[in-house]
């Protein structure tokens, strides 16, 4: 059969935010540029985000600055983050935000007309922009349309729509294709039909989301396969940071098709609380030494924030994600839970109904439809869910480049930015400044290239086996091996680890990859969901592994990383990276420990001596007081 | 709590096809689209159905469920009872690739066709001033999740392939109003929305309002209003005496 082929300047694998974001910016900079997608054109997860996009545009509090988000993000994610990733991050995230909105976003308003902003847990002023609780759809809805704009000027141009932006939708790669040591191109299959597709392409944009569907409780949906994690793998890059997997503590635990389905962190933004099965408001019960000073001792003065924010301290169910997703887990682990295994997130008794209508509309709209829960009158039962996977592809923090050249990563598929643990509003913000600087870095990387990178035949036909080869074998059903994978990683790599059970997930992965060869798919290649997941579940599986791998080593509790045989922060594993690589056919992953380098100094700066020495070894500490002597 | 249920659901592919019956386990809390999954992962792996988020923010997995256009994710089945067959068909507007899942091309093709959101050249980025009340009327219809369950109920298409090309369907005649609503688009649509979109076609029968899972009030708020908006324009005596003095035609500046 006769293999589709197509000749682009820059690939970009994945339309939620990252992907269309970095698509425009190649565009906008003259590059002939693909969009591939696995489902339909507006349908990724980013839709599912509800909380925000944070921007310290100070527009609800002027105190709020780049540098002040640049200190939260640190916070949030124990300093493991790549600073410079932060910084940019910090310092772009008002100016993207503000390019939505002369695109066509319509954010909710402050009183004098600006874009207003909410409060969410780990940031210290207002600083979400915010569609209702609905602002993922937004974000990609006005992404979806400024590709459509541009299509639109292309068309009265070029006369051709799809002259230098097209979507390839329900379409999925399966393979980066090299030139030596350069991307060369893509291969993957429609969806719709089963026919197979080629791109040759000198670059590749990832931005093909996270590895939820590795577990069975998760917030993700099923795109989550981590696809890019596994095609930069085996392309030759490397993953960092990959132990650092983000429980979000409130999804939904009732009724069980829905289990995992993300309640927003806005809910508690807006005045909901945490009860446990006596009442109790048990946040208080958690507060971590690192963050003591910052938080409310009393409900009275917790309650009094929300308020009055100069001259109280917000609620502990504003701590990172982290600390709240463990301490839920405790309370339901300690016998106080709720009846169906959550605890309870109350915000009907602290908001009239009509203003939890207007702040949490899909909130609202989700517990009466899929649970018969009106949360304007009784409470909600919610628990810890697989949400969010701080690791990813090593990119360089300026353009997005991973060490293979051609190849980007932007969005959750890359790592770094977060460090160990997540802010939530820092995702959507993080898609659309990486997603910018990926698609100007592939660019960049387009203009400065001497000859185009050929994907060689051998490369093409290794692929087309793979595959096909699924629908070849008459072999077990991919969903049995799929089901165990996601138990395994659930029971064993989950939100608290330690290295007898780590060990065992590590076997029972190595087991199902043995299954996983030998998996088939029934039926023609037409829509063909079987097939598919056989497919996918080598990336699921090599995924799995690099965490497992790189939670076994790292010796420490910090973020989304919790051992319960070393429950401390170290300052020495601080400074201390995992890097994960694979050889190109999947087999063996390694991971080696690198240096984090050393903070720049007027960014060190930036924070007081007493944070950072909850953080940092005593000789760091000695090189800062060195410095600010100076 | 779990129980045996009666689907029959279309299966097919090339334009042909046919219902096929299947006993499946049905579990407390569940949902359509958890059965089309069970029947996946057990009886047939082949089974093609489009989902997503599986909390009806996404869209994907609109579908007909005993002849009303549904999200397949958002139908509980507890709203069935234990000894009903419940029929599982695609969307009838667009056309079939296989199972439970069509060609919604169409829908792309026409939300290309409308003009996009026009700025005044002199506003930047970060310039932007509105208030929340007149954001209000546009966010609502920014809602949408594209499901285009509205567009597959529309009667002017539903049964009239030959429509197809002269009407966006609510869907993008929402986005008119919604574009036209905002407080920063300078862009004249009444003319086009009704000589290029095919609002003239709508006779308020408010099927899509019916169907929208967003429960957006898609006839009353959008398509009301714009045909409002279009018949002022037609009869307001100052416009038309500006046209027939300065021989300009507003549709087309």
């Amino acid at each position: 059969m006769e293999i589709e082929r197509h000749e682009y300047d820059v690939v970009v694998i994945g339309a939620g935010g990252a992907g269309l974001r970095a698509a425009i910016e190649a565009r906008q900079q003259g590059k002939r540029t693909a969009i591939v997608c696995k489902s339909l054109f507006g349908k990724a997860h980013t839709v599912m985000a509800e909380g925000g996009a944070a921007a310290a545009m100070g527009n609800v509090n002027s105190a709020d600055n780049w540098m002040v988000h640049f200190r939260d993000t640190m916070r949030g994610g124990k300093f493991l983050n790549n600073w410079r990733m932060a910084e940019l991050h910090a310092k772009e995230a008002p100016d993207r935000v503000w390019e939505l909105e002369a695109w066509g976003a319509l954010f909710d308003r402050t009183k004098d007309g600006k874009i207003s902003q909410r409060n969410f847990g780990g940031h210290e002023y207002p600083r979400l922009a915010h569609v209702g609780d609905r602002t993922g759809l937004e974000l990609i809805r006005t992404l979806q349309q400024r590709v459509v704009a541009l299509q639109q000027e292309d068309e009265r141009l070029h006369g051709d729509p799809e002259a230098y932006i097209k979507v390839f939708q329900e379409c999925t790669i399966t393979r980066l294709l090299k030139d030596g040591d350069a991307i060369a191109g893509a291969f993957g299959y429609w969806r719709e039909n089963g026919k197979l597709i080629v791109f040759d392409t000198p670059a590749v944009v990832l931005a093909t989301g996270g590895i939820g569907k590795s577990y069975v409780v998760t917030s993700n949906s099923w795109e989550y396969t981590g696809d890019g994690h596994a095609l930069a793998l085996l392309a030759g890059a490397k993953l960092i940071n990959m132990e650092f997997i983000q429980f979000h503590p409130t999804g939904m635990v009732w009724p069980p098709s829905v289990r995992g389905i993300l309640v927003t962190e806005s809910v508690r933004g807006d005045g909901g609380v945490l009860r446990n099965s006596e009442g109790k408001r048990f946040m208080f019960d958690y507060i971590p030494d690192v963050f003591k000073d910052k938080y409310a001792t009393t409900e009275e003065e917790g309650d009094r924030w929300y308020t009055d924010q100069a001259n109280n301290r917000r609620p502990p169910e504003l701590l990172p994600r982290d600390e709240v997703a463990r301490a839920i887990n405790s309370e339901v682990k300690a016998g106080r839970g709720s009846p169906q295994g959550g605890v309870f997130l109350d915000v009907s008794s602290r908001l009239p109904a009509a203003e939890i209508i207007k702040r949490l509309p899909s909130m609202h709209h989700q517990f009466k439809e899929l649970a018969d829960v009106d949360i304007t009158a009784e409470p909600m039962q919610v628990g810890p869910t697989c949400h969010y996977i701080m690791g990813g592809v090593e990119v360089d923090a300026d353009t997005g480049a991973a060490d293979v050249p051609g190849l980007f990563a932007a969005g959750e598929v890359s790592g770094g930015m977060h460090g160990s643990n997540r802010l939530g509003g820092n995702s959507l913000s993080d898609l659309l400044v990486f997603g910018r600087r990926a698609g100007a870095g592939a660019a960049a990387y387009v203009n400065g290239l001497a000859a185009r990178p050929q994907a060689t035949e051998e490369a093409v036909s290794a692929a087309k086996a793979e595959a096909l080869a699924p629908l070849e074998r008459t072999g077990e059903n991919p969903y049995q091996v799929h089901q165990e994978l996601q138990r395994t990683m659930n029971e064993l790599v989950g939100i608290i680890r330690n290295a007898q059970e780590v060990t065992e997930a590590l076997e029972a992965v190595g087991k199902l990859r043995e299954r996983a060869q030998g998996v088939g798919a029934a039926g023609s290649r037409i829509y063909n969901p079987g097939w598919h997941l056989c497919l996918d579940l080598r990336n699921m599986l090599l995924v799995s592994e690099c965490v497992a791998k790189a939670a076994l080593i790292r010796e420490e509790s910090r973020g989304g990383h919790t051992r319960d045989d070393f429950p401390g922060m170290s300052a020495d594993w601080r400074r201390k990276l995992l890097v994960c690589a694979a050889s190109p056919d999947g087999s063996g992953v390694s991971v080696e420990e690198k240096v984090q380098p050393p903070m720049r100094d007027d960014l060190i700066t930036l924070f007081d001596r007493a944070e950072l020495k909850k953080y940092i070894t005593e000789e760091e500490l000695a090189d800062f007081d060195a410095l600010v002597k100076e | 709590m779990s129980y045996k249920a009666k689907f029959r659901v279309w299966r097919g592919e090339g334009g042909e096809g046919k219902l096929e019956d299947f006993t499946v386990e049905v579990n407390e809390g569940e949902v359509v689209l958890d059965i089309i999954h069970r029947l996946q992962a057990t009886q047939t792996p082949d089974l093609a159905v489009r989902w997503n988020c599986k909390a009806g923010k996404c869209g994907s997995c609109s579908m007909e469920i005993n002849g009303k256009p549904r999200l397949g994710c958002m139908t509980r089945m507890s709203t069935f009872s234990e000894d009903e067959t419940i029929t599982v068909t695609p969307m009838r507007t667009f056309p079939v690739i296989k199972d439970l899942v069509t060609d919604v091309s169409f829908n792309y093709q026409k939300a290309r066709e409308i003009p996009s959101f026009t700025p005044p050249a002199d506003v930047q980025p970060g310039e932007y001033r509105m208030q929340q009340i007149d954001v209000e009327r546009s966010q609502e219809f920014r809602k949408c999740i594209e499901c285009f369950m509205c567009n597959n109920v529309c009667h002017v298409i539903r049964d009239h392939e030959e429509n197809k090309p002269n009407f966006a369907g609510p869907r993008f005649l929402m986005r008119i109003a919604e574009l036209d609503m905002h407080p920063y688009d300078v862009a004249d649509r009444k003319d086009s929305a009704q000589e290029e979109h095919g609002l003239g076609y709508c006779n308020i029968t408010k099927c899509c309002t019916e169907v929208c899972p967003e429960h957006i009030k898609i006839t009353d708020n959008a398509l009301i209003p714009m045909k409002e908006r279009v018949v002022d324009r037609k009869y307001d005596p100052l416009v038309w005496l500006g046209n027939k003095i300065f021989k300009r035609s507003t549709s087309k500046s």
